[in-house]
């Protein structure tokens, strides 16, 4: 881990705190939203974005790109705002989240927005999807990759475990999921909502190869990410250790912060906090 | 019975791999049933292009949204009790709404199942997909249609469902002619009456029609096979022409063909109109004759239906 210069890792986390910045700005704007989640991911997608992935924000339909599929699709926001800090679309558009004729649906739409490769949601859905779509990878002999981000809450849907099944059936190496665990799901704790323990154990069973991290630590990310890169024969989950809402000091394990948008008081602390009044 | 019998779900899997031959894009899923919907003949002849998802539909109808995000035609199989309600949400979510490549092709549709009773024989999967926007959905009438529609979606963009049935049916279509997308064959003019039909139900039209020239009635059998887009221009004449309509399909009345028919002529030209179909119950187990009988999906229930059309016919 070494090996990462300071300079570049501070770089990626400045790239993560404008996430987080725009994540809250765009939920406080349109009125509703999910911050808790958005934060929490912002991390992975500053990540995957700016260090990981092989992708040209001027050429979204490049056939050898690296493919990224928000399977907890109501963390749009975080996945707009990366969006656009990538170049896929401006980032004036930001402001339109939610609203009448945007581009920026309240969920994921593949169609609508560039840079989006999978409509999403309705929670569950995206690591099949993501199969599919390594499946098409290997048939093809192309070397591109996929990760997909599930919510922790998303580890209650049986279909989840229906794909872990399928990308271990068919030796997916190309699949690469991170569990963002956040430990908590719109109810409450997901502990006390649907018992997830021991979740690493359980991938394992599937036949992952399993690397737990702090979501939040940046040489961490990139760091298991390589190490999936090397996996063959099998795919690997990260699950990624994380703070809901991380970075608004009140949002931070906040239960109500999961689907509500800030007042324009909370806003406002939220901007000094994540350091948006410097702008 | 004047049609030779053939099944559809060997037309299927010759069509598939005919596909498969021709064209590299071409994957299949399916669900633990391939011998039965025949994408086992797929799977033999291009392996590394099948993936049998075990029984697990709903993944299933994900894994092939990703396919296609990423190219591939796919076709996804299964029975149709499975392969609809089953994994309603992955279908809507991931592959109507995204209006990505993948053609739903389910066997086993109807109470035509027969044995294995209501618990597999879906009555009211026409409804769900008709109502879903981007999804266009096809019942063929027979083993011959089966093939050219098949073939046919291979080439269409977007998703599309097509429903067949288990057992053999009556083959009325002709190798020659080509399968028009979206527009209903009239597959016998007439004056007085008209009867459309969707899958096993246009041969008991044509049956149907046949009695009827015995009291010297002269009616018109248009087979349906498009459900949506629906062919108005079609039914619309035909009711204009002949003054009254008789649907039939082995499905539930609420929401299928016969109601979609009514949609069409309610807003267009009103003549009386009956529908033929399965009242608003589940199924049983029983022989399929026995099953068509006590549901109502016979010759005669056509006919019968006809003469009260004709009655209500100013």
């Amino acid at each position: 881990m070494e090996v990462y210069d300071g300079e570049f890792i501070t770089e990626l986390e400045t790239i993560a705190k404008r996430i987080r910045r725009h994540s809250v700005k765009m939920i406080y704007e349109a009125g509703s939203g999910h911050p808790g989640g958005s934060l929490s991911a912002a991390d992975i997608l500053a990540a995957l974005y700016f260090h990981i992935m092989r992708h040209d924000p001027k050429r979204p339909d490049w056939p050898d790109r690296d493919r990224f599929v928000m399977s907890k699709g109501h963390a749009a926001p975080a996945l707009y705002s990366v969006l656009a800090e990538a170049g896929y679309f401006p980032l004036d558009e930001l402001s339109s989240l939610r609203k009448l004729g945007s581009r920026l649906q309240g969920h994921p739409c593949m169609h609508k927005t560039p840079g989006v490769e999978m409509s999403t949601g309705s929670l569950g859905h995206g690591l099949a999807a993501g199969n599919g779509m390594a499946l098409a990878a290997k048939l093809d002999r192309k070397l591109y990759r996929i990760y997909v981000l599930c919510g922790d809450g998303e580890m209650d849907v049986g279909e989840t475990w229906e794909a872990a099944m399928l990308a271990a059936h068919y030796k997916l190496d190309n699949v690469t999921a991170y569990v963002d665990r956040n430990k908590l799901q719109l109810d409450g704790p997901t502990e006390t909502i649907m018992s997830l323990e021991p979740l690493s154990d359980k991938w394992k069973a599937f036949g992952w190869h399993v690397i737990e991290i702090n979501g939040h630590n940046m040489k961490e990310i990139i760091h298991a990410t390589n190490e999936a890169r090397g996996v063959k024969g099998k795919p690997t989950v990260i699950i990624a250790h994380t703070i809901k809402g991380k970075g608004v000091s009140y949002m931070e394990g906040a239960l109500h912060f999961h689907g509500k948008a800030p007042n324009k008081q909370e806003y406002e602390i939220a901007m000094k906090e994540l350091g948006g009044d410097k702008q | 019975m004047k049609w030779k019998e053939e099944s559809q779900r060997k037309q299927y899997g010759r069509a598939l791999v005919e596909l498969g031959k021709e064209r590299g894009d071409i994957v299949v899923l399916d669900a633990d049933l391939s011998s039965s919907t025949r994408t086992a003949d797929f799977a033999a002849a291009f392996p590394e292009r099948f993936f049998n998802c075990g029984i697990a539909e709903q993944n299933m109808m994900d894994t092939a949204a990703g396919l296609a995000a990423s190219g591939k035609t796919v076709f996804v199989s299964t029975f149709a009790v499975f392969g609809t309600g089953r994994c309603y949400d992955q279908i809507r979510q991931s592959i109507a709404y995204p209006n990505l490549n993948v053609k739903i092709v389910v066997s086993h549709a109807g109470i035509t199942v027969g044995g294995d009773g209501a618990s597999h024989q879906i009555v009211e999967d026409i409804a769900l997909m008709r109502v879903l926007p981007n999804m266009t959905v096809i019942v063929p009438a027979d083993a011959v249609e089966t093939y050219k529609v098949v073939k046919h979606v291979a080439k269409s963009k977007g998703p599309v469902y097509v429903r067949i049935g288990r057992s053999d049916v009556p083959t009325i279509s002709d190798q020659a002619s080509e399968f028009e997308p979206a527009k209903a064959p009239v597959v016998r003019e007439g004056k007085d009456v008209t009867l459309i039909g969707c899958g096993i139900m246009v041969s008991k039209c044509l049956e149907a029609a046949d009695e009827l020239t015995k009291h010297g009635i002269d009616a018109r059998v248009v087979n349906l096979h498009t459900i949506k887009p629906i062919d108005e221009k079609t039914i619309v004449k035909a009711a204009r022409e002949t003054g009254g309509v008789v649907t039939a399909e082995e499905h539930s009345v609420m929401m299928g063909m016969g109601s979609a028919v009514a949609m069409v002529l309610v807003e267009n030209f009103h003549v009386p109109m009956k529908r033929v179909g399965i009242p608003d119950v589940f199924g049983e187990s029983g022989a399929c004759d026995e099953l068509m009988n006590k549901y109502g999906l016979t010759v005669d229930n056509i006919v019968e239906a006809a003469h009260d059309v004709l009655k209500r016919k100013k």
